[in-house]
Order: C-alpha cells, then sequence, then structure tokens
C-alpha cells in the first residue's frame, strides 16, 4: 500500500512538473514538446545515475511515465557498453526497450484497425 | 466608377440576396442560434464515409436548399462562387462536381464568405450575371486534423483557441428587390502583426477586421451609428477585445452595436474557449440568423466583417507569422 | 534615399508588433495554471498508482520485479490504446493535461490517435505513415540520447 502511495506521489509530481512547463511558457507547448523534453530528460538524468533512486522510492511512479522510458533507453546503452564495448552503446538502448517499443506498434495497429475516431 | 475611396465599392444597382440556407453540426445544432439553422446533422459524418465527404456533401446540400427556396432551379444558376478551408479546396471543388453549376473556387481562409458576397454583388451588378450562388463550408474535424492533431489526442486545448464550426452556408445573390440587399462592400488588406501561435486567431485577424471597418466608414462617409449591428467573422472573445479597442484607439467605439459570429453562435457554457472559428461561422449566422433578421425588420442594416487567418500549417513550422485579412459587406433592407 | 524608407517603415512596423504584443498580453485569458497543476497531478498520479497496484499483484506470481515491469508496461500500454480506440482517452486529456500525456499511457495515445486518424487515407500511406507523427519524434530523439549516453560511457568508463 505504501508502495502504492509513493508512485501515486512521484507520477503525480513528474506530470505536475510537465503541466507547469506547459502552462508558463509563453510559446504554445505542444504534447510532442513534453513527450521529447521528457524522454531526453529521463535519460541523461539516469545517465548521471540519479534516476535509479527514484525507481526504489516510487516504483511505477518513476517508470510509468515516459522519463522512465529514458531512463530504460540510458541503462540498456550504458549496459550494452559494458558488456559487447561500442556496438553494445549503440545498441542496448533499443535492445532493453525493445519489447515496449514493439508493444507500442503492434498494439496501436492493431487498436488502429479495430476503431475508428469519433471526432 | 463604382468605386470609392481608397477600397470600397458601390453597388449602385443593390444586388439582393434572394435566398439563403444554413446547416450546422450538432454542436452548433445547440447553440443559442438553432432556430436560425435550416438543418442540423445529427452527428459529424452525415452519412459519409469520411468527415471531409460529409462537408463536401453539407455544401452541396446548402446550394440546394438555397435553391429550393426559390423558384428557380440548378439551371438557372450562372455562377458558383465557394470556397472552404482544406487543402485545395477539396470540398467546394467536390461540391461543385455534382451541382454541375460553372464554378470558381475562392480561398480567404475563414473570410471567403465575404470573398464570395462581394465577388457574386460583382458579377451580378455588373450585369455579368443574373443569379450567383454563394457557399462556403468549414468542418470542425477535418480542420482539426489537417492544421492542428489528430481528434483524438488528449491534448489540452489553450484559452484562447477557438473552435470550428462545422456547417455550411449557402447564400443566392440576384437582381434588385424588395429586402436585404448589399450596397457597398470594402476589400480588405492583408495585415500582419506578427502572431505566431497557431492557438490565436482572433488576435492575428483583429488589426485586420479594425482596418477594414475603419476604411469602409471612411470610404463611405458612414458612422456606427448608421448600423444597427455590425458582425465580425470569427474573433472569439479575445479577438473581439482586441477589436473595439483597436477601434477606440482610431476614435470609433463599438459599444454594444458589435458582435462576434464567433461569439454568438455558441452557448458559453458549451466549452469552446474563445468561440467559433472557421468559414461556415459568418455564413451560417449570416446565412442563419442575420437574414433572417434583416427580413423580419430587427435590423435594417448590418455590416458583416468576414475575418480569415491566412496560414498554413507549413508556413507555421517555418516560423512565419499569421497574416490576416476582412473584408466588409453592407446589408441593407430596401424598401423599392 | 529607397533604403532610408524602408527603414523607417521597418521599425514602423516593428514598433506595431511591440505595441500590440503588449495589448494582447495584458488582454490574454491565463491557463487556470492552479486547477491544471493539481489535476495533472491528481490524474499522472492514479494511473502510476494503478500501474504500482498491477506491478504488486503480478509479483506475487513470483515473476522477477524486472519481467514484471515490463509487462506492466505492456498493459499499460495496453490499456491506453484502448480507452484512445473508445475515445475516452481524449477527453480524459482535456481534464489532465501532461497528467495523462507524460505516463506511457499517453505514448499509446499518441500513436492510437494518429494511426487511427489517417485511416481512411489507407493502410500504407495512412496508418502505418501517420502512426508515428507524435511518437516518431519521441524515439528518433530517445534513441540519439541513448547512443550519445553509450558512446560517452564507453569511452570514458
Amino acid at each position: 500500500m505504501v508502495k502504492i502511495l509513493m508512485a501515486f506521489l512521484i507520477g503525480g509530481l513528474i506530470c505536475l512538473l510537465g503541466q507547469l512547463i506547459m502552462d508558463l511558457t509563453p510559446f504554445s507547448v505542444t504534447p510532442t514538446h513534453i513527450l521529447v523534453a521528457v524522454v531526453i530528460g529521463g535519460a541523461f538524468v539516469s545517465a548521471f545515475g540519479w534516476y535509479q533512486p527514484l525507481i526504489d522510492i516510487g516504483g511505477a511512479g518513476a517508470t510509468i511515465p515516459l522519463s522512465g522510458f529514458g531512463h530504460s533507453l540510458a541503462q540498456g546503452a550504458i549496459s550494452g557498453a559494458e558488456k559487447n564495448g561500442l556496438l553494445g552503446a549503440i545498441g542496448g538502448g533499443m535492445e532493453a526497450t525493445a519489447v515496449g517499443v514493439v508493444g507500442a506498434v503492434v498494439l496501436g495497429y492493431l487498436m488502429a484497425l479495430i476503431f475508428n475516431p469519433q471526432g | 466608377m463604382k468605386k470609392i475611396g481608397q477600397q470600397t465599392l458601390v453597388f449602385s444597382n443593390t444586388p439582393a440576396v434572394v435566398s439563403a440556407a444554413a446547416i450546422v453540426g450538432p454542436k452548433e445544432g445547440q447553440g443559442p442560434l438553432k432556430i436560425n439553422f435550416d438543418l442540423i446533422l445529427k452527428d459529424n459524418l452525415f452519412g459519409e464515409k469520411s468527415w471531409e465527404k460529409a462537408e463536401c456533401k453539407m455544401l452541396q446540400e446548402a446550394v440546394n436548399r438555397a435553391v429550393d427556396k426559390t423558384d428557380l432551379d440548378l439551371d438557372g444558376i450562372d455562377f458558383l462562387l465557394a470556397g472552404d478551408l482544406l487543402n485545395q479546396t477539396i470540398s467546394a471543388n467536390f461540391a461543385a462536381r455534382q451541382l454541375a453549376i460553372p464554378f470558381l473556387g475562392l480561398y480567404g481562409a475563414c473570410s471567403t464568405f465575404a470573398e464570395s458576397l462581394i465577388l457574386a454583388s460583382v458579377l451580378v451588378d455588373g450585369g455579368y450575371a443574373t443569379h450567383v450562388m454563394t457557399a462556403v463550408s468549414s468542418h470542425h474535424d477535418t480542420a482539426e486534423r489537417q492544421f492542428r492533431f489528430p481528434t483524438e489526442l488528449g491534448n489540452q486545448r489553450s484559452p484562447s483557441a477557438q473552435w470550428t464550426v462545422t456547417g455550411a452556408g449557402a447564400a443566392l445573390i440576384g437582381p434588385k428587390q424588395e429586402g436585404p440587399c448589399i450596397t457597398y462592400a470594402t476589400i480588405g488588406k492583408v495585415i500582419d502583426l506578427g502572431i505566431k501561435d497557431s492557438n490565436d486567431m482572433g488576435s492575428a485577424m483583429a488589426p485586420a477586421a479594425a482596418d477594414t471597418l475603419a476604411i469602409h466608414l471612411k470610404d463611405t462617409s458612414r458612422s456606427i451609428d448608421d448600423y444597427d449591428l455590425i458582425l465580425t467573422g470569427d474573433l472569439g472573445s479575445l479577438g473581439k477585445f482586441l477589436m473595439e479597442h483597436l477601434s477606440e484607439r482610431q476614435g470609433c467605439r463599438l459599444g454594444d452595436k458589435y458582435s462576434d459570429c464567433g461569439i454568438l453562435i455558441y452557448d458559453s457554457s458549451q466549452d469552446t474557449h474563445a468561440g467559433g472559428s472557421g468559414c461556415a461561422c459568418a455564413a451560417v449566422v449570416t446565412c442563419g440568423y442575420v437574414l433572417e433578421s434583416l427580413r423580419l425588420k430587427k435590423y435594417n442594416k448590418v455590416l458583416i466583417i468576414g475575418t480569415g487567418a491566412l496560414l498554413s500549417p507549413t508556413s507555421m513550422q517555418q516560423g512565419e507569422s499569421i497574416p490576416g485579412i476582412a473584408h466588409a459587406v453592407s446589408l441593407e433592407n430596401i424598401n423599392s | 534615399m529607397a533604403d532610408l524608407k524602408k527603414e523607417i517603415e521597418d521599425s514602423l512596423q516593428q514598433y506595431k508588433e511591440a505595441e500590440y504584443q503588449e495589448l494582447i498580453q495584458q488582454l490574454r485569458p491565463k491557463p487556470p495554471v492552479v486547477k491544471n497543476a493539481l489535476a495533472a497531478f491528481a490524474v499522472g498520479g492514479f494511473i502510476c498508482a494503478f500501474a504500482q497496484a498491477i506491478n504488486n499483484v503480478i509479483i506475487q506470481t513470483g515473476l522477477p520485479q524486472k519481467e514484471a515491469g515490463t509487462v506492466v508496461v505492456i498493459i499499460m500500454i495496453f490499456l491506453g490504446a484502448l480507452l484512445t480506440g473508445l475515445g475516452v482517452y481524449d477527453n480524459i486529456g482535456k481534464f489532465s493535461g501532461a497528467g495523462s500525456i507524460i505516463p506511457i499511457t499517453g505514448f499509446a495515445n499518441a500513436i492510437v490517435s494518429s494511426a487511427m486518424e489517417w485511416k481512411r487515407e489507407g493502410y500504407l500511406f495512412g496508418v502505418a505513415a501517420k502512426m508515428f507523427t507524435i511518437a516518431g519524434p519521441v524515439l528518433v530523439y530517445g534513441i540519439l540520447s541513448s547512443v550519445v549516453i553509450g558512446i560517452v560511457y564507453y569511452f570514458l568508463k
């Protein structure tokens, strides 16, 4: 139960931060801007080793926001570099996130086959 | 010379609005002007397979209904002047394919309706035609996917964003008769004050509307008091504020004779943020509400200022600002 | 002479633009920052708490945390995609903004909404090509970041 509460807090705070960026910047910030920024931000925070503590505290609260996707990409690249050298550094990020990306493409395609936009 | 001042045309033969029809989508059909529309769609698809096809069918249907209100048939219409917001104005082009009336396609963004009224009046007044059909359409979903995001994307709309009106309006311009006639028209300049926010069309168009109004009044030596109602096309609530400010600076207090079609068409509870926009916004309000009010003599002189934001997704992405345009058309009851 | 005239016109236009911007800033309606922030916090938090609850259940079956995490991601993507297909997710998004954009369900929403929207333009140039209009940049910059981090790490370790 504590884990769920912490996930709520950490996940909520990450989203709150994103919302403040959207509302308080003078130019218009689209969902694309936000998603890209969160992924890049998550990757670099993770590269410095600061994202893992967040996951230890928040669990899904840190892995479900897209910054968690950035974290997996960064950690995949780092462990790839450890194990397989330069090639691992290049492919490690994709390898670590492959299931998620494939899942999104396949499920996305299936849903698009089944449903129509309602406007 | 049939032109006075800098930019204003005088129609001495006073072409008349013979008939008009307005079709709207379900959301507009719940708005305050619902009793003025000829047809309210049950859904946004209008029995078609895509929204683009639905928009095209609305435009056709509006033309057909406007013709049905007269003794004429489609063969009796000399020309069709029509336009819409989509790339290559497909709604108008494909409607014209079905209607088989000699056709000129127009694009003036949301000012297209005013543009078509002016050109139709020129043709009729100049004796080149007896009956000219004007028609425009817009559709919330087709506009949204072309100009902004997929309709099912879970994003928040900004408070200054406007809601594209789903609908089509058609007006048949013909020889002089009793009732609403077109007396003056002022063709506006493209004015750009550097607005770059595609969620804020009202601000982009307000300077053009203020400029066209000022020039119209100067050219015709009229004042605000000569009109019973002055309507801008689709400035929305923010654009209306700006229009009032800009006009006041030029020494012209608009007061409560002034309103905006984008504000009239929706209820504040309908969650459209700044109000309506799109070609159909000015068209359905004019063809539905304004012409009916003129017929009932509730108003006798109305100035419609069609406003358009001349942008494309490409120009936006290349960092261009949004130019605005506005054309004014004076609709008056003439007793002969 | 012509240059001078153009220069005067340009600076006049700039002055007008700046003055107009100022007027707009005064009149422009502000987004309800506090309400939006609270909504984003609540909905974003709820989505993550829900995922954590699923995670807890999966852990009970004896799956190690790493695999359980991946399964949770897939389930969340499925839910995001399904709610988009049912036409619910855009209404959640209207209320919660970033709260439903940033979680992985928002990524699924971006993919499905684009793919579905262009279905009428065919399965090759419509669904498949347009699927990545929003998700594409995310993948491109995510992958670029990962490669940069990997290579830098390789040379610094």
